[in-house]
């Protein structure tokens, strides 16, 4: 305070700023780079280690025996939802009840804003006709069919240099076909309706207030069935003991996500994401925990782990201590991003693998999008995590009843808990299964990144204000003048028009593309999702058009004063500040999608003016829009997972996750697709503006 | 709604209906009894019974004023063997005779549910009620588990239940018998076999249904003598059949919806399940000061539409001096779902008010529903005395209606809770930035500001001046 009240040190201070601000800038943006890089190093990254007292130290031992069961329920299943072509509900519901278990069931139906293209959904159509949808049936683009590489598959490579069975092979790469065949469907695809089989295993003597999950997601094919054994034969196991202080919950839905959606909805009787369901029967009491189980094989090679959920909310870190702990226990090989833990942290090795595990987490993270049905839960304050198994080409297999154990390990400290898991750490990055680095230690390097907007921002303002001061006293008199109400008058009004333009781009850019599906699809040959996509990028570039045409009438005025540089130097100064408190909102929500953004769009938008090489300035900007910012990571993202993408597929992974992003807005409540619409395009469209000021 | 209650401990103070005193009660009495019934899930449930009566000295002085009625519940409360032997110690027998030495502790904890109550009253000597005697009842009601206690078989006996057998009444009973529940399911055959074969049968209307016992009575001699003790056995004829366990005509379902900790909701699911009476119920709701009820929120529907209460009783909560108390008589419609919903707002408490254990949660206690459940089956009117102990359970009131007591599960609410490791580095780090901050704008505040005209003299002035000249720049 005192450094701001007193005049002249004030003017040493701005010229400070003035004088060293481009290399302070870029030393803020090396240091944040740098300092995110190093958190892969040991000082940096720590040790896990378990913090709730109540799961560390007491022993359980391990008997499940039940791997013979498993395979027969597997098997069973399989048989019966090959039959029904659906989830077997009655078969569920007679075997759960027949191992012990209090079982109800729950319906629900969702109507989607526009037909899911990545999954094949049983639907009941007007006619009441249900039947699969051919997935490269006659309708839309050849990009459709890559589709099915979606993100939800990342799981299957693992290691080095093993590429997984899954995905991949089954419509991945081929090359994109255009089909022409465009009649409109035969039956109300957007209609998503199925239902969910739950259990309750009621703890002996206890009140059912608390309760842990068990969950299997199923989806429209056939996998999971495995999943589905374990539970009812780790149900049945469970159901003899006496032990259990909390009741337990073994849950199928159907749809992966959308059935979980509706049952944590329905549990707590809330209406977040317009989901129709019929109530529940039965509860137990406050959710404590929950585990999702998704298993394909008879045998696994690995269990992978997943815990970013919805929005980037991370279960609370001693649950994955906990499976870890298992997994020693066990001998399990168990992965985190489908990648094996480095051994040596010493040396360089190490760290570096560690540094490709977490821009696999950042990436995976910043997505926003629930990787496995626990994301779901992490809204309610569950703490949850996903259980993968991965049956690749290794040699040593390990059968159901490893992961059994490990399951029935988790499930009996878990039942130890006395409180909430609270201890440990909520927020926190992973380069490795043991290793973890906390906010703490990661925030700087946000801070850094964001640090250059300030300095640029600040450099604006000073400068703004010296154009003012030095107009009216061209000697310079000491003191602090407030620049004259008249000027700053002409300066924020200027402002207005492009503010409200780029934000009418971005609320057009978020309520549009679904809204006017119908009329794209009545114009023009598309279907319901090509049109959105379309819409949504035709949009994003119309954006780009705009500002020509919007502050032509404005300029005149502005450069009718005497400092024409003014108009734009203040739109920059808002949409720095603009931006650089959106980034700091997010990055305290979702680190990963902060810095992620932070890292492409601050420099970009540090350097836009409309002097200079402007051309250059455009590329950058474009090159670092939101939108290319996703084409990015998704090449990113390929490319660490060891699974390089052509130019091409990654064109159409991006349509995809275009798509996928706008539908689990609307499904799930994910936050990705309102964020960049309605906050970052609009703000980074203000860049754009600047840039071509006139 | 079938959790297991904790242990409450009803102190009636009321006598109870008229119907219920006799003119001369036997004095210094004891009666027990043990009610099995075999379940058709394949658990079994256990109910001892044990009733105590002596006289008094104290004279009854009127009717009860209700201002000392009193009401309170303990929602979180593990029932273990240190419930278990201090309440054994009140029988006259104590766990050495009769009945109770099937209350074995490490079989009684390895049940599926597990129910405790002590039930003391007054009980009117004569007709004119100017003399008492004092009635203490204790009953114990576990239900074992075919999947836990039996290892999935479903035929008992009391040694697979209790590992104990029955080989003597307690000299001090003037009744001691063991009820088993015969009851047909089916009309054709007998389901159930029970060995050995019962002397006698008792047979009555319970619960609206009517049920048949098989009786054995220890004080009669020849049971036991026979064989030295008394094994009874139970043994389905045909398994029953994994199906669902048939639905009473009233049951409830109590939650917190919502998420977050700022606010949320209380609903209570009350179903009647009764294909054509509707009946009323009384909700009795004791909800804690620190969940801060919206009365104007509270809804009740039921079949999609609004059931009005035809009576109402709110006592707002004081904070930390007393509860909400919410009492309500809602007709509950034919074969329907009532949802009585309340919103709350989650209070902060005071930082030494959170319990050791503060992200546990906090209990809410249950609901209680009082109601007069119509029967299937009319029931006459019985005399208490001489009908069995377990008669009085469900007492009758006019051979159409019978009452029931339900106790909703109790709550797990969480609060708001801060991280307690953090108070004090919150306090020193919030405490620093306000007096920085104050401290600088205070300064600001109450400065004088004038421009101050620069000084001409000054020696280091006068000296950079004059470098300043050399150089050709203005003067300072």
């Amino acid at each position: 305070m005192g450094l701001l009240s007193d005049p002249v040190r004030r003017r040493a201070l701005a010229r400070l700023v003035l004088r060293l601000n481009a290399p302070l800038c870029v030393l803020s943006y090396v240091a944040g780079i740098a300092w995110f890089l190093a958190l892969v190093f040991p000082p940096l990254t720590q040790r896990t280690y378990m913090s709730e007292n109540a799961m560390g130290s007491t022993m359980v031992e391990e008997q499940f025996a039940g791997g013979d069961r498993a395979r027969a329920f597997a098997r069973d299943f399989a048989a019966h939802r090959k039959k029904s072509g659906a989830l077997p509900v009655a078969w569920l519901e007679r075997t759960m009840r027949s191992v012990g278990l209090e079982v109800y069931t729950q319906s629900f139906s969702r109507k989607l804003p526009f037909p899911d293209e990545t999954h094949e959904r049983y639907v009941l159509g007007e006619w009441g006709v249900p039947g699969p949808r051919a997935h490269l049936g006659g309708r839309g683009l050849g990009w459709v069919s890559p589709w099915r590489v979606s993100w939800g598959q990342e799981a299957q490579w693992e290691g080095k240099s093993l590429v997984g069975i899954g995905g991949l092979e089954k419509g991945g790469l081929q090359r994109p076909t255009t089909v022409t065949l465009r009649s409109p469907p035969p039956y109300c695809i957007q209609m998503v309706s199925g239902t969910n089989v739950y259990g309750i295993l009621r703890a002996p003597r206890a009140a059912s207030t608390e309760s842990l999950v068990l969950t299997v997601p199923c989806g429209s094919d056939s996998t999971n069935s495995q999943a589905v054994g374990l539970l009812l034969a780790l149900a049945a196991h469970f159901r003899g003991q006496i032990y259990w202080a909390k009741d337990i919950i073994f849950l199928v839905t159907e749809h992966d996500l959308l059935g979980t959606e509706a049952w944590l909805e329905a549990y707590h009787d809330v209406n977040v994401t317009g989901m129709q369901s019929s109530p529940l029967q039965g509860r137990a009491g406050a959710i404590q925990a929950a585990v999702a189980l998704e298993l394909s094989s008879d045998v696994v090679t690995s269990l992978d782990v997943a815990v970013e959920g919805l929005n980037g909310q991370l279960p609370n870190l001693d649950l994955l201590n906990l499976f870890q702990t298992f997994c020693q226990k066990g001998g399990l090989l168990c992965t985190l991003q489908g990648k094996l833990q480095p051994q040596d942290w010493t040396s360089l090795d190490g760290p570096l693998q560690g540094l490709q595990t977490l821009l696999l987490m950042v990436l995976r993270q910043a997505s926003g999008r629930p990787h496995g049905s626990h994301g779901l839960f992490l809204r309610y304050r569950v703490e949850a995590l996903t259980l993968r198994g991965i049956n690749s080409f290794r040699q040593y297999k390990y059968d159901l009843v490893a992961v059994g154990k490990a399951l029935e390990g988790m499930f009996r400290k878990l039942n130890h808990l006395l409180e909430r898991l609270h201890q440990s750490f909520f927020l926190y990055l992973l380069p490795a299964l043991s290793r973890f680095v906390s906010i703490g230690l990661y925030m700087p390097a946000a801070g850094f990144l964001l640090l250059v907007l300030g300095l640029k921002a600040l450099e604006l303002w000073m400068q703004l204000h010296e154009a003012e001061v030095g107009v009216e006293e061209p000697g310079g008199a000491p003191g602090p003048s407030v620049p004259l109400p008249p000027s700053q008058g002409v300066g924020l009004a200027s402002l207005v028009a492009p503010l409200l333009i780029s934000q009418a781009m971005g609320l057009a850019l978020y309520v549009l593309p679904v809204l006017g599906q119908h009329v794209a699809t009545q114009h023009f040959p598309v279907a319901e999702a090509e049109a959105v996509v379309l819409t949504l990028l035709a949009i994003y570039a119309a954006g780009l058009a705009l500002p020509h045409n919007t502050h032509r009438p404005l300029s005149c005025r502005v450069v009718s004063t005497q400092a024409p540089d003014r108009g734009w130097m203040a739109l920059k100064l808002v949409a720095l500040i603009y931006l650089a408190l959106q980034l700091g909102c997010i990055a305290l929500t979702n680190f990963s999608l902060g810095f992620l953004l932070a890292t492409t769009m601050v420099p970009a938008a540090a350097l836009a003016k409309p002097h200079g090489p402007r051309t250059l300035y455009a590329a950058l900007l474009v090159l670092t829009s939101p939108a290319a910012t996703l084409l990015g990571s998704l090449f990113l993202w390929r490319e660490l997972q060891e699974a390089p993408l052509s130019l091409a597929e990654g064109w159409q992974l991006f349509l995809a996750a275009l798509a996928q992003g706008v539908l689990e807005h609307h499904t799930y409540g994910a936050l990705l697709f309102p964020l960049l619409s309605l906050g970052l395009y609009p703000c980074w469209l203000l860049f754009w503006n600047v840039l071509f000021w006139k | 709604m079938a959790a297991a209650m904790p242990l409450a401990l009803l102190v009636l103070l009321l006598l109870g209906r008229r119907g219920w005193c006799l003119a001369e009660p036997p004095r210094d009495s004891l009666r027990e009894e043990l009610v099995i019934t075999p379940l058709p899930s394949g658990d079994v449930a256990a109910t001892f019974q044990f009733r105590t009566r002596w006289d008094s000295e104290l004279q009854r002085e009127g009717d009860t004023d209700h201002y000392f009625l009193r009401y309170a519940v303990l929602p979180r409360e593990v029932v273990c063997t240190e419930n278990l032997t201090p309440w054994k110690k009140l029988l006259p027998c104590s766990s050495k005779a009769g009945l109770s030495v099937l209350l074995k502790a490490d079989r009684l904890f390895h049940t599926s549910y597990h129910s405790q109550a002590v039930h003391i009253r007054p009980v009117c000597r004569n007709a004119r009620c100017t003399s008492i005697s004092w009635e203490l009842r204790q009953t114990l009601s576990v239900v074992f588990d075919a999947f836990i206690t039996g290892q999935g078989k479903k035929d008992w006996s009391l040694f697979r239940m209790f590992s104990r057998t029955l080989t003597e009444p307690c000299p001090l009973a003037s009744e001691s018998r063991v009820y088993v529940d015969i009851t047909n399911y089916n009309q054709d055959n007998e389901t159930l076999e029970v060995n050995p074969p019962p002397t006698t049968t008792y047979q009555d209307v319970i619960l609206g249904t009517r049920k048949i016992y098989a009786i054995y009575d220890l004080l009669d001699t020849a049971m036991i003598n026979n064989s030295r003790n008394l094994n009874i056995q139970l043994k389905w004829k045909r398994p029953p059949e994994n199906e669902a366990p048939p639905v009473p005509f009233l049951h409830a379902q109590r939650y917190v919806s919502g998420y977050g900790l700022q606010k949320g909701e209380l609903s209570t699911l009350l179903y009647n399940t009764h294909p054509y009476r509707a009946f009323p119920v009384l909700l009795l709701d004791t909800v804690p000061w620190y969940l801060r009820l919206y009365v104007h929120t509270l809804t009740i529907t039921s079949k999609g539409k609004e059931n009005k209460p035809s009576y109402i009783h709110y006592q707002p909560a004081q904070d930390r001096l007393q509860p909400h108390l919410l009492e309500m008589l809602i007709q509950l419609p034919a074969n329907s779902v009532t949802k009585v919903s309340i919103q709350f707002e989650r209070a902060l408490l005071k930082w030494t008010e959170y319990t050791p254990d503060p992200n546990h949660g906090f209990y809410v206690s249950p609901s209680v529903l009082s109601a007069l459940v119509p029967s299937v089956v009319a029931a006459k009117p019985v005399d208490w005395e001489e009908s069995p102990l377990f008669n009085s359970l469900f007492p009758v009131s006019d051979g159409s209606n019978y009452f029931v007591r339900l106790y909703t599960e109790p709550l797990l609410v969480n609060l708001p809770t801060p991280d307690f490791s953090m108070p004090y580095n919150v306090i020193c780090l919030t405490c620093t930035v306000v007096a920085v901050c104050y401290g600088s704008f205070y300064n600001l505040l109450t400065r004088t500001f004038h421009i101050e005209e620069p000084r001409t003299g000054g020696l280091a002035k006068r000296l950079a001046n004059l470098i300043r000249r050399a150089r050709g720049v203005p003067p300072l």
